[in-house]
């Protein structure tokens, strides 16, 4: 048997730039494996650097046009935690209601327009819909919907506006929240009715045994706020991370890699997520894992696809409930802390992607003095590697096409490799 | 061919992809778009792609890398009407912050191993090649957007906005957050465009749509330092998303 080598060198259908460069010997060996992210530097952790408290936010969200949620209310409660500002009730509230929306944005995007087309045979969302209108023209609608609940919230759907320090400027009314009720339960009962057709794609399986990390709370399915677990038994507050994670830079890309320190790589993301805390999904989303067979016991990459259809589900369903029980004050004003002391403070949140990590010291003026950022494809890069490195001999062996099947297997991550180059220590 | 469609093409260069998520913000409008052009070059959103000509396209990120230096000269000459889209590729937005600092402070307060990182200061695609059209905002609101390409598919000037936010802010009613609260506002010489949400929402605007034509940023930021902001303060305002702009460079501490 020759050698074969797969050179992807820019991944379509992922956000951002990045290649992969897979080489199998002769005799089914793995000479390279590498997933590179070729994303030009931005330096956001260099230039935050004498920024202010009240701005980080603002900034931390342009990491990523595609989860900018995600960075801002991580920002938010990295610079509360440092500042000892108490959220009120209302402000979680509506901080989960608008990282919902972003999980539904995201994880439509990435399922139906990312990568169905691959196990449908298109190269693409366009020219799928000549074939599948039905299917694009629902993912269209509740994509659509979830950037409308991000926008009443926030203001703005890419780069919100209104969430600060604190709390909101301004809370949305109840008036103007309820009308979105009728078009969530539709999404519920219309995203359920595709699981049958997510189930029935032609998934290569990778079997591997890993170590699986994400948040987790007592009360609820968590989202912004939770103690980092993972399925071999760490369980550790968010100011304890980097005693937990280690990071290191690789010559051929530009964004670090994480480790669990003396341990090895680890995956985080939906099935993680589905994985650990699957036991307070909401009913809906409990039907859509058994629909799917979703295996519990799996840390299959490809399985984050099923999970993603499950956790639509599940954020259209917790975003009822949390429309429903909201009751507003629209009057209230963001919280304030303490400030004339150097402080510092950290944050663990769930991205779409999965674990996201934000801590940021302050000098006794509130200007930043140093930042650390370690969004969710930075956690998994090196994860992905291992898992070409077990895939791609098996697709070589099977007489598959190994660029495609590779692309696939990277794709299965929803890698948001903007982000990703903003893995670093100050 | 008559019965040809336009090509429409899409390309991300230093960014974070809000714009092409603004653009595919156009749910609506999205499938229709389709029908009437071809996207042949759209990375994000399919695996098909081909290297022009192309009769619009848009080019999302600033130029911060030998590499896109190339491609863009390329891309440029295999476009009819060339868009910078959103504000990192008009003037770098955000990221250009770390103008400021030098080259070799930015990679190694980043990186332990500087040796093989390429990166030059980033710049807006107009720095390079000749911009047939400028959408700005971060990202520019859809309605822009849609605006940029139904105009491209007629071959007429598009309707974009040259007046500041206030004629926005004015319209939907909202209190003055700078003459009424003494909050630091960048309404008056921010572009128009986003609809003014950010006094909408009671807070003051940022900025993030860039110097709207002839602003006067000298002017407002004496105000914001009569309403007692620090000279810190006022140069963190005015280095955010538009510090690279000649209207507001001098705020901006260049």
């Amino acid at each position: 048997m020759r050698s074969r080598r797969a050179s992807v060198c820019y991944i379509p259908r992922v956000e951002g730039q990045g290649s992969i460069d897979v080489e199998v010997g002769g005799g089914g060996k793995v000479r390279r494996s590498e997933f590179a992210i070729f994303e030009p530097m931005r330096f956001f952790e260099a230039f935050l650097k004498g920024r202010k408290f009240h701005e980080v936010h603002e900034l931390a969200s342009r990491i990523c046009g595609i989860c900018p949620i995600a960075h801002q209310i991580t920002a938010l409660r990295a610079v509360e935690n440092a500042f000892g500002i108490q959220v009120s009730e209302q402000t979680k509230e509506l901080r989960r209601l608008l990282a919902l929306s972003a999980w539904i944005q995201s994880h439509s995007l990435s399922v139906f327009f990312l990568t169905a087309p691959d196990y449908l045979g298109f190269d693409g969302a366009v020219s799928m819909a000549a074939e599948h209108r039905d299917l694009v023209e629902l993912a269209l609608r509740t994509k659509k919907l979830a950037n409308d609940v991000g926008e009443l919230v926030g203001g703005r759907a890419v780069h919100p506006i209104s969430a600060v320090v604190g709390g909101f400027t301004k809370i949305p009314a109840k008036e103007e929240l309820e009308p979105l009720l009728g078009r969530l339960q539709r999404a519920r009962k219309e995203v359920l009715g595709t699981a049958g057709i997510i189930a029935g794609f032609n998934y290569p399986s990778l079997e591997l045994r890993s170590e699986l990390a994400c948040i987790s709370s007592k009360d609820r399915y968590a989202v912004n706020e939770g103690r980092l677990v993972t399925n071999m038994g760490l369980d550790a507050t968010e100011a304890d991370y980097r005693k937990f994670i280690v990071e290191r830079q690789v010559p051929y890309s530009n964004a670090k890699q994480s480790r669990m320190a003396g341990r090895g790589t680890f995956m985080v993301g939906p099935l993680a997520r589905v994985v650990l805390n699957h036991a307070q999904l909401t009913p809906g989303a409990r039907k859509a894992m058994k629909d799917m067979e979703l295996d519990l016991g799996s840390s299959d990459p490809f399985m984050n696809i099923k999970a993603r259809v499950v956790e639509i589900v599940y954020a259209i369903e917790e975003s009822i409930g949390i429309i429903r029980r909201l009751r507003l004050d629209v009057a209230e004003q963001p919280a304030r802390g303490r400030t004339g002391l150097p402080c510092a403070g950290a944050a663990l949140t769930e991205a779409p992607r999965g674990l996201l990590y934000h801590r940021y010291a302050f000098d006794k003026s509130g200007v930043i003095t140093a930042a650390d950022i370690v969004p969710p494809t930075a956690h998994n890069s090196a994860h992905v590697e291992d898992s070409l490195r077990a895939f791609s001999p098996k697709v070589v062996a099977g007489g598959g096409d190994l660029s495609l099947q590779c692309e696939m297997l990277v794709r299965a991550y929803d890698p948001c490799i903007s982000c990703s180059v903003h893995a670093v220590v100050l | 061919m008559v019965d040809e469609k336009p090509r429409l093409a899409v390309f991300k260069f230093t960014g974070c992809a809000g714009c092409q998520m603004e653009l595919l913000r156009l749910e609506d409008e999205l499938l229709q778009i389709a029908e009437r052009l071809d996207v042949t070059y759209f990375m994000m959103a399919q695996s098909k792609f081909d290297l022009g000509p192309y009769d619009l396209c848009l080019i999302e990120g600033s130029v911060s890398t030998p590499r896109e230096l190339e491609e863009l000269k390329r891309i440029r000459a295999a476009s009819r009407v060339l868009v910078a889209f959103g504000d990192c590729a008009v003037a770098g937005c955000v990221p250009s912050i770390r103008n400021w600092i030098s080259q070799y402070k930015a990679e190694s307060s980043v990186y332990e191993n500087t040796a093989h990182l390429v990166s030059f200061r980033l710049q807006g695609i107009g720095e390079y090649v000749t911009v047939d059209g400028v959408l700005p905002g971060c990202p520019p609101h859809k309605a822009l957007i849609l605006e940029a390409i139904t105009s491209a598919l007629q071959g007429i000037r598009p309707d974009l906005k040259y007046h500041p936010v206030c004629v926005e802010c004015k319209l939907r009613e909202n209190v003055c957050i700078l003459r009424s609260l003494g909050k630091p506002c960048m309404g008056p010489v921010t572009r128009a465009g986003c609809g003014a949400i950010c006094p909408t929402y009671c807070r003051e605007c940022e900025g993030c749509y860039g110097p709207m034509s002839d602003a006067n940023a000298e002017h407002l930021a004496r105000l914001f330092k009569k309403n007692g902001m620090s000279d810190d303060d006022a140069v963190r305002k005015f280095r955010k998303y538009a510090g690279m702009t000649d209207e507001f460079r001098t705020e901006a501490g260049l």
